[in-house]
Formats: C-alpha cells, structure tokens, sequence
C-alpha cells in the first residue's frame, strides 16, 4: 500500500517535472508573443532523439561513455533551439497577431517534424543542405547587389526551381550509386530506446521501496532549469528585455529594445528548454515520432492552469497535473479506496491513460469556471498594445 | 517662415538640416483620414509645441514619427535622414526620446528597471549599466525614494517624472512629450515644467510638445496649431494670440 503511494507520488512528480521544463518554455513565449507553439512537443521530440544520436556516437568510448548524458542535454538544447530559431524567423514572425494562423502553421511544422525524424536518411539530409546551400547561398549573393530590390522576384523565381531540381538529381543519384547504404532511414518509425547511464540505473531504497535515480535526476534537472530560468529573466540585461517586452510591446520598442531580437531569442530559448524536458522524456522509456503528442496536451494544460506571467504559477500547475494525471492513471485512488466499492468502481473506470486524460480536462473545465485566468493571475494593470 | 538654428553638435546629420522635418504626412486609421498633409520643422535646440482640440490627431502625428503607425504619404526626415523605413527601435536608437500620452510606464518592473530601460536607445551603450547617474535624480529627486517601487503603483504625477526621466536616460537629441501634464495636479505640473525647462537649458536638445496648459505652451519658442488632422496656424509663441489660444486649447 504505502509503497504503491509513495511510487505514485514520486512518478507524478517527474511527470510534473518534465511538463514543467516544457510548459516553461511554453508560457514564456506565450506571455511574450501570444504564440501558441503547436511543434513544442515536436521540439521535445527532436530533444529526445537528439539524446538516442548522442548516445550511440559515446557507445565505443568504454567507461568514458556513461557520462553521455551530460553532452546529450547540452546538444538537446542547442538542436531544439536552432529549430525553434528556424521556426521562429521562417515561419511564426511573418504571423504575429493572427493566433488562428499561427496555430494552424505551427501545427503543420509539427506534423511535417514527425515525418521527418521517419524519414530521415543520408539523401534527405543531402538534398535539404545542397538546396539551402544552392538557395539561401545565392539569395546572399543576390542581395548583395544594389538593384536587389527590383531582381528580387526574378531571382527568386530562377534560384528556387534550380536549387530544388539540383538537389532532387544529387538525391536520385546518390540512392542509385550507393543504394540502402544511404536510404534506409535513420530512425524509421518504430520506437527508439535510450538507456539511462549505469550510474542512474537502480534507486535509493527507502523500505521495501525504490526511489529510481532517474526520476531524482529529472527533479534536479527541472530544479535547476527553473533556477536558471529565474536568474536569466531577473538578473540578466536580455531578461529585462524580454519581461519590458512581455508587458508592453510598443513601448519597448519605442525605447529601443529590438523586438525582434527579443522575439527570436526568446522563443529559441523556450525551444531550448523543450528540448531538454525531451532529453528527460527519453529516460522514462522508449521514444517514437509521437512522443511530443503525448506530452503536448497536458503541457498546454500546464500553461492554462498556471496562468501567464508568474513562474510559481507553471509549477504549481505542472505539478498538479503531472500528480492527478499519474496517480489517477495508475489507478493508485482505486487502490486506496479498496473498502468502498463504488468510490474504487468510480476510479478504476478511470485508471486509464487516456480516462485518466479526460479526468484531468473535465477537473481543468471545472477549475477554469472558477479561476478563469489561471492559478496566480497578474494583479494591476494588464497588458495591453 | 524663418528658421534659426542653434548650434548644437549633431552626429550623423548635416549640420544645417533641422531635426525633424516632417512633410506632407497623411495618415490613415483603416479608412478614416487622420492626418491630412502635416507639415512640421523641429530646428536645432529649439521648442516646438503642438497645440489642438482633443481628438485632432496630436498622438497619431507623434506615433507615426516613432514608428508606431504607418503614413500613407508624406516623409518624415530626423537629423538629417529619411526615418520612415526604420523601426521603432531604430528611430530610438538614432536620438529620439518618446514621452508617450498616458505614461506608459512599464507596469511590473520596479521603478530602477524602467529607468534602465533608458540606456537602451543609447548609441553606444556604456559600461555600467546597472546605475542610475546623478543627474536624473537631480530633475527628479522623488524617484531616488522609490527605485524598488513597482512602476504600476506609482502616482500619475511620479509615472510621469519616470517616463521623462526615462527617455532622458538615452540622451536623445530630440525629445518627444505627448501632454505630460494631462491629469495630474498642479504643483507636480510645476516640477515637470521645471525639469524640461532644465534639461533644455542643460542638454540644448530640441524638444516637440504636445501640451494644453498655456502656462506651459508658452515656455516654448515655436507652435503649430492642429485642426481636424491639418496644420491651420503656426508661428512664434511670443505672438500667440488670445484667439489662437480660445480656438486651439481646452482652457
Ligand atoms: N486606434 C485607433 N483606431 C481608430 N481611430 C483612432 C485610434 N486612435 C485614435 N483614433 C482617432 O484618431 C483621431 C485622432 O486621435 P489622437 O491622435 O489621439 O488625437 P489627439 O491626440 O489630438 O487628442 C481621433 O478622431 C480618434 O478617434
Ligand atoms: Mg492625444
């Protein structure tokens, strides 16, 4: 009894943990842009497969090898944030101040990442650097020429069939000389596994109980991001920019932070942390193109419980769907419940992943009618424009 | 109409180009024609006052020099070069300081945090951007009692001081003042009053003020008069005419 309690507790807490780090990134960018990000999950993802890449380049290090996992949160970070980056300045800054849009764009670039990480082989990865090369390359050169303006049109229309018709034949022939050598995909559409280095493996027993050493180490890690967080939105010259930002967009502007800057950072910053929830992701079990979808929702949850604005608030929020979303879930209330049939009948119909999930909404529903903006909502003058 | 221009040093611009010239601005909001064919000239050092009626485009003309709003038509040269395709930040940054109506203080960062905001629009930034200089609390002595005061629960009257404080942060060239003094008491109109007065003598900036008050009209050396979004009287403040003032101020 007491063990499957403490188990429940302490798994709904790295649960809790990882919304939390992907939440962050999510409310940030959320307070500054009013961007709901539809590919955060799909940055998790990519941070998750970064961690299967990182481990497989350690494997032949021998001992040296068990300390992959420090690179892997470090590459994690950088990779989400690069494609949050790319996001952010090809596609979300052409959208700002249409929501629908955005979240109908974003929601594309997801679906296009999942079938990336299927898909991706030597001759895709080619192609695209070839074509960004042949393109972006000659745009560069293009532009720098005075009547940049006036060819812009014309460029575009010779550079970007002529990039894309080299790539697609290097492509062609490259699977023709060198066959599944470079087209079978990388990660294909099954599941990966990461395990955890040997020094995580086991757990601290307490009783006749494990605490897991990964789950601990999920807990400091989120720890430590929010700290750094805190301390990178408080004490640093960009984190007052991006708070002046967050709460007066014009205004800043007008006093000379470049918003587009902030903008750009910021949202490559909350890729980044995504990426390392992803990289936390990848301990707790097998990851898959979906992994991100899994999360998502209850991340989403996370941000409209928590309430824009206030970091307690993302916590406090992760934490609590993180615990009710596993223990009901796991069906620990059934359990405890045991003696009352109805009251057990009522939560084992529940002690399902996905019943658990329409629990959790229905509570969030109810919540919401209550609390409309969120658990520790901004006192004093709102933002406006 | 005659210009004379004082000598203050300019960075970039021709030493002969006022600061600001604006002409033939028309600006639009959606449909409705907001500002038809202003004409405007800030000279060096110099004080320009925009007088109107409420609701004439006095905040639309000031937005579209900051880069808040788009023009139509029309041009908008600062120190000497073409502003318009320059963002916000950008027109910040070449030396305008923007007082906007209604403050615009930054809510939730503490009074210090909205005061070192100021060094933004610094050309170049200086080294230690963590401190307040002397001078600052020289105009404005109120707000070296409340530096971790949040900006959101200040006074109007200390907001206001902020905001001004604020932008002298950035040594601008010009400085930009939508009605500083709209809803705020007497005796605080006075200090604000004291403090432009003092910057102007100290700094020799040019100033462009949007301002009802008379008593404050008249500190400045030139005004334009603004009817339905058109400039319809403008000359020196020395002759502003009892009638030019029953027409163009809410006294
Ligand atoms: N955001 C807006 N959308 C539409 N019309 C506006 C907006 N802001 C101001 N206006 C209109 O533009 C005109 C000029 O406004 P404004 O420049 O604020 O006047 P002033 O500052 O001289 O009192 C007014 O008629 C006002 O109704
Ligand atoms: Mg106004």
């Amino acid at each position: 009894m007491l063990p499957s309690i403490l188990d429940g507790i302490f798994n709904g807490l790295s649960i809790g943990s990882i919304l939390l780090m992907a939440a962050l990134g999510l409310a940030i960018v959320f307070g500054l842009m009013g961007v709901i990000n539809m590919a955060h999950g799909e940055l998790m993802m990519l941070g998750a497969y970064t961690t299967y890449v990182v481990q497989n380049l350690f494997k032949p290090l021998g001992i040296f090898s068990q300390t992959y996992i420090f690179f892997a949160l470090i590459m994690a970070f950088i990779v989400a944030a690069l494609a949050g980056l790319i996001l952010e300045r090809g596609v979300i800054r052409y959208l700002y101040g249409r929501p629908l849009e955005t979240l109908l764009a974003t929601w594309g670039v997801s679906l296009m990442l999942q079938q990336f990480v299927r898909s991706v082989n030597w001759v895709l990865i080619a192609g695209l650097a070839i074509f960004c090369l042949l393109y972006f390359g000659g745009m560069w050169f293009v532009k720098k020429r005075p009547d940049f303006d006036v060819i812009r049109q014309k460029a575009i229309a010779l550079l970007l069939p002529l990039s894309a018709a080299v790539a697609v034949a290097v492509g062609v022939f490259l699977s023709q000389t060198f066959k599944s050598a470079v087209t079978q995909p990388w990660f294909g559409a099954q599941n990966v596994d990461v395990t955890a280095p040997k020094w995580l493996q086991g757990g601290l027993p307490i009783g006749n109980y494990q605490l897991p050493y990964t789950r601990m180490f999920i807990m400091v890690l989120t720890a430590l991001c929010v700290a750094g967080i805190y301390f990178f939105l408080n004490k640093t010259a960009w984190g007052l920019r991006i708070r002046s930002v967050t709460q007066n967009r014009n205004m800043s502007a007008c006093l000379g932070i470049p918003t587009n800057k902030v903008d750009a950072l910021t949202f490559a910053l909350g890729s980044g942390l995504a990426g390392i929830a992803g990289c936390a992701v990848s301990l707790l079990g097998s990851v898959g193109p979906n992994t991100g979808q899994n999360y998502i929702v209850n991340t989403f949850m996370v941000v409209v419980v928590g309430g824009v604005g206030k970091l307690v608030g993302t916590i406090a929020g992760a934490m609590v769907i993180g615990l009710i979303d596993y223990i009901l879930g796991a069906g620990i209330l059934a359990l405890l419940f045991a003696q009352i049939p109805p009251v057990a009948e009522f939560f084992t119909f529940f002690a399902t992943t996905s019943m658990a999930k329409v629990m959790v909404f229905l509570l969030i529903v109810i919540f919401l009618q209550y609390k409309p903006a969120g658990l520790f909502p901004q006192k004093g003058r709102t933002v406006d424009a | 109409m005659t210009q004379t221009y004082s000598t203050v040093a300019s960075g970039s611009g021709v030493a002969a180009s006022p600061m600001l010239q604006v002409t033939g601005l028309n600006v639009y909001y959606g449909e409705s024609h907001i500002l038809r064919n202003v004409d405007l000239t800030v000279p060096r050092g110099e004080m320009v006052c925009l007088i109107g009626r409420n609701g004439v485009g006095k905040t639309t003309m000031l937005k579209t020099l900051m880069g808040l709003l788009k023009p139509r038509s029309g041009n908008i040269i600062f120190d000497g070069q073409p502003i318009l395709g320059k963002t916000p930040d950008r027109r910040a940054k070449l030396g305008i300081g923007y007082v906007p109506q209604g403050r615009e203080v930054i809510p939730r960062l503490t009074v210090k945090e909205n005061l070192l905001l100021g060094y933004e629009a610094r050309a170049t930034r200086p080294q230690n951007t963590t401190e307040i200089p002397e001078e600052i609390y020289e105009l404005f002595p109120v707000l070296k009692t409340m530096l971790t005061r949040m900006g959101g629960d200040l006074s109007g009257g200390q907001q206001q001081q902020l905001a001004i404080a604020r932008a002298i942060m950035g040594q601008p060239q010009l400085l930009v003042l939508d009605e500083p003094t709209e809803g705020i008491q007497p005796s605080i109109i006075l200090d604000i009053e004291a403090a432009v007065k003092r910057i102007v003598a100290t700094t020799g900036i040019s100033v462009l003020l949007v301002e009802q008050h008379l008593h404050f009209v008249r500190q400045a050396d030139r005004y334009y008069a603004m009817q339905k979004g058109g400039i319809v009287a403008s000359g020196s403040t020395r002759e502003l005419s009892n009638e030019v003032i029953q027409k163009f101020l809410a006294v």
